[in-house]
């Protein structure tokens, strides 16, 4: 008798979460509670100006009068917004890398994002947030001889004002959602680009995002502007300690993009997902998008979701730009207890606009899986148009995978598409590749990576490995 | 090579295999033939370790040892090949891809160093030209969108590649037009040699007219029935199944 395998099989336990540590640092930390004082005190901690303080006070304000959305296909117990501490920074404040306190170094060297820039990533600049602040940005003075600014949010608000003040809360409005406003009230860090006109930025720029301390929501923003004929592409990688506890993490993320601009933002979420029985895990509640304000501006999203014990994003693009092109290509994978709720919306506004939506979710154990998509071509958008491609893979009987596809055409010149299909990895498919004498484990990752290849095939080289490994690291004991 | 002694196998709760004895040695061709439902595909997945087969009896003995209990990668690895009735596509994944890392892991089980890249492009073009399979395919997604003609090539094609010690081919000539069956058997016939064992399933005949088997099985109802040499394929596809079973009722 052969050893038992289905893959409608077993489920053992994750291969311990690699970034599960937590660094002893001293921190500042704010007491758990919101209320107007807090949003303040940040304000103040950051010597932010008033017109900034009043934007957070306002949107501090209009998240009082909304409620959590509910429509989302997750669950978990309501959130005490008052339990969470709204403020953790390293109490050291670096002038520059040599003052970076050396367990923080050691922390990023431990994640793989050395911040040294002769032990650098070749071709990469690295922005570090560690909890709620930016701790370290490599490579700045090579981008600066070329006009690019990439900083920490709060040396961006000090640094360049007007564009901080031209451009945040453009994209995504204090008021947009929920989660949005309650990040737009606290958000503490972040990463700020500016790529001015003409310039192709030589190198990959990359945030690494580290939850740290216990108990503390991290709220970062993110705002990039390319200016026309500029390009650049930006990835951003986020880990975090493992807690029993739930922890959230509701960032917002602007893109803008100008004449002939293009913008290529891939992430790579490795948020700690909680533990096989579902116990702690971050809550990633996320907004991005970004507008396709130029003619023929090109937005492109990718990312790889395999943390996170709840995603809830929507990476999406407006198209306004005559002959704007907007771009979507996820992976996400839910194993264990892990749920995600995530798509994409396509906002067609211009002419001759363009978007195309691949979508990939794997769901593995008891994981839970929605694709969620908006595709909405208004009336001026002739021409217009949308291909949207989505597709489920299961690892055994007890998960699921959901498909909500919205479309909206109110132009009747356009052309949209979609295509969708749901497939098991059948017990055939596993016995095929074993037949062959491919281990089982091997014939999973095989075949899994095969289902995403049309997706990473749009990330930078380096990353695509990393996602490729990061994927196989998830998926350990989904079969056999 | 191999030994099947009063095999007994059922799949969803159902007895399909019910003492089956067979012995197979180095270099020979065995037919298996049958009438549909006798347990033909069902011989192939127990020899390769399907999990979904369950043996209830009897033993299964490759080289003096027993399967049972014997993982269906570590079966391949000890050198036995199943060319599948319906082989399965795998999206994403190219068949050169998927070989080369087939062919290294069965490599290394054997002590032998693992192709790269050019090595192994090298050694799947010959094999390749064996069964009149384009270039192409090497590139696409296994098995994805290949005809049927293609996608039984592919399984030779792989066979040579692997170099099993048995090889049991699954209705290979199922699906096939004239002068594909011919190409596919004459590069099945090519890989004959005196280390090579193979069990070949079918229906008909016209495979073994180019692909002589030494010993002509009859697989009826669990059980090999009748044992004879290449005339006795000859004389099941002129009379069909009915005598067989006529002579075994009483």
């Amino acid at each position: 008798m052969s050893q038992p395998l289905d893959a409608a099989g077993a489920v053992a336990a994750r291969e311990d979460y690699r970034y599960g540590f937590v660094t002893p640092i001293e921190a500042d930390c704010l007491p758990p509670g919101l209320d107007e004082s807090v949003v303040r005190w940040i304000s103040a901690k950051k010597e932010e100006p008033v017109w900034l303080t009043d934007w957070r006070v306002a949107a501090f304000r209009a998240w009082q009068a909304m409620t959590p959305p509910s429509w989302q296909n997750v669950h978990f117990p309501p959130i005490d917004y008052q339990a969470v501490s709204y403020f953790a920074a390293p109490r050291q404040q670096p002038k520059s890398l040599d003052e970076v306190d050396p367990e923080i170094l050691a922390t990023f060297e431990k994640l793989g994002v050395p911040l040294h820039e002769r032990a650098a990533l070749a071709g990469v600049a690295v922005d570090a947030v560690f909890d709620s602040m930016s701790v370290a940005t490599t490579f700045k003075g090579k981008l600066a001889d070329l006009g690019i600014v990439f900083c920490s949010f709060g040396e961006a608000v000090r640094e360049h004002p007007e564009l901080v003040k031209k451009y945040l809360g453009s994209v995504v409005p204090v008021h947009d959602n929920y989660f949005a406003a309650l990040n737009s009230a606290v958000f503490s860090d972040g990463s700020f680009v500016f790529i001015p006109k003409g310039v192709r930025c030589p190198m990959e720029l990359s945030t690494y995002f580290r939850i740290n301390a216990a108990n503390t929501g991290q709220f970062e923003r993110t705002l990039i502007i390319a200016e026309a004929g500029s390009s650049v592409s930006y990835l951003e990688g986020c880990t975090a300690p493992k807690r029993d506890e739930n922890q959230l993490h509701a960032a917002v993320v602007e893109l803008v993009a100008l004449d002939d601009a293009k913008i290529k933002y891939s992430t790579v979420q490795n948020w700690y997902p909680g533990d096989k029985e579902g116990r702690g895990g971050i809550y990633n509640f996320v907004t991005k998008r970004g507008a396709c304000l130029g003619a023929r501006s090109h937005i492109s999203w990718t990312q790889v979701e395999t943390g996170s014990a709840i995603t809830w994003k929507y990476p999406s693009c407006i198209l306004a730009g005559e002959g704007s092109v907007g771009e979507f290509y996820s992976v996400a994978l839910t194993h264990h207890h892990q749920q995600a709720d995530t798509g994409t919306k396509m906002i067609h506004l211009g002419r001759n606009t363009r978007s195309t939506i691949v979508s990939k979710g794997i769901s593995a154990g008891k994981g839970q899986q929605t694709y969620r998509g908006l595709v909405q071509v208004m009336p001026k958008a002739t021409g217009a148009r949308s291909f949207t491609q989505c597709d489920s893979l299961l690892l055994g009987s007890e998960c699921g995978a959901h498909t909500f596809p919205y479309l909206d055409v109110r132009n009747g010149a356009s052309t949209v598409e979609h295509e969708a299909s749901t497939a098991k990895i059948g017990e055939d498919q596993l016995f095929y590749c074993r037949q062959r004498g491919l281990s089982a484990e091997d014939a999973v990752s095989m075949i899994v990576n095969g289902f995403c290849r049309d997706v990473f095939k749009e990330l930078p080289m380096e990353f695509a490995v990393e996602a490729r490994k990061l994927l196989e690291v998830s998926l350990e004991g989904a079969v056999g | 090579m191999l030994e099947l002694v009063d095999l007994h196998a059922r799949v969803e709760g159902k007895e399909i295999l019910r003492g089956l004895t067979l012995s197979v040695g180095a270099g020979e061709v065995h037919a298996i033939m049958g009438p549909n439902g006798s347990g033909k595909s069902t011989l192939s997945k127990v020899i390769a370790g399907h999990p979904g087969y369950v043996v209830t009896g009897g033993d299964i003995r490759f080289r003096g040892q027993s399967l049972l209990g014997v993982a269906p990668e570590e079966r391949a690895r000890a050198g036995i090949f199943l060319s599948f009735q319906y082989p399965v596509e795998i999206p994403g994944v190219t068949t050169s891809y998927f070989l080369k890392a087939a062919l290294n892991a069965v490599r290394k089980a054997r002590g032998l160093p693992p192709l790269d890249a050019m090595d192994f492009l090298k050694a799947a073009k010959a094999k390749m030209r064996l069964v009149g399979m384009p270039d192409a395919l090497l590139h696409r997604a296994l098995n994805e969108g290949f005809s049927g003609g293609e996608k039984k090539r592919n399984e030779i094609f792989q066979m040579a590649m692997l170099e099993p010690a048995l090889a049991v081919l699954d209705e290979t000539d199922s699906g096939l037009d004239v002068d594909a069956l011919r190409t596919i058997a004459e590069g099945i016939t090519a890989l004959r040699s005196p280390e090579r064992s193979m069990i070949v399933i079918t229906h008909y005949q016209r495979l073994l007219d180019h692909l002589v088997p030494d010993f002509t099985h009859l697989l009826v109802g669990g059980r090999i029935v009748k044992s004879g040499g290449k005339e006795l394929a000859l004389e099941v596809e002129q009379r069909g199944y009915g005598w067989v079973e006529a002579e075994l009722s009483p």
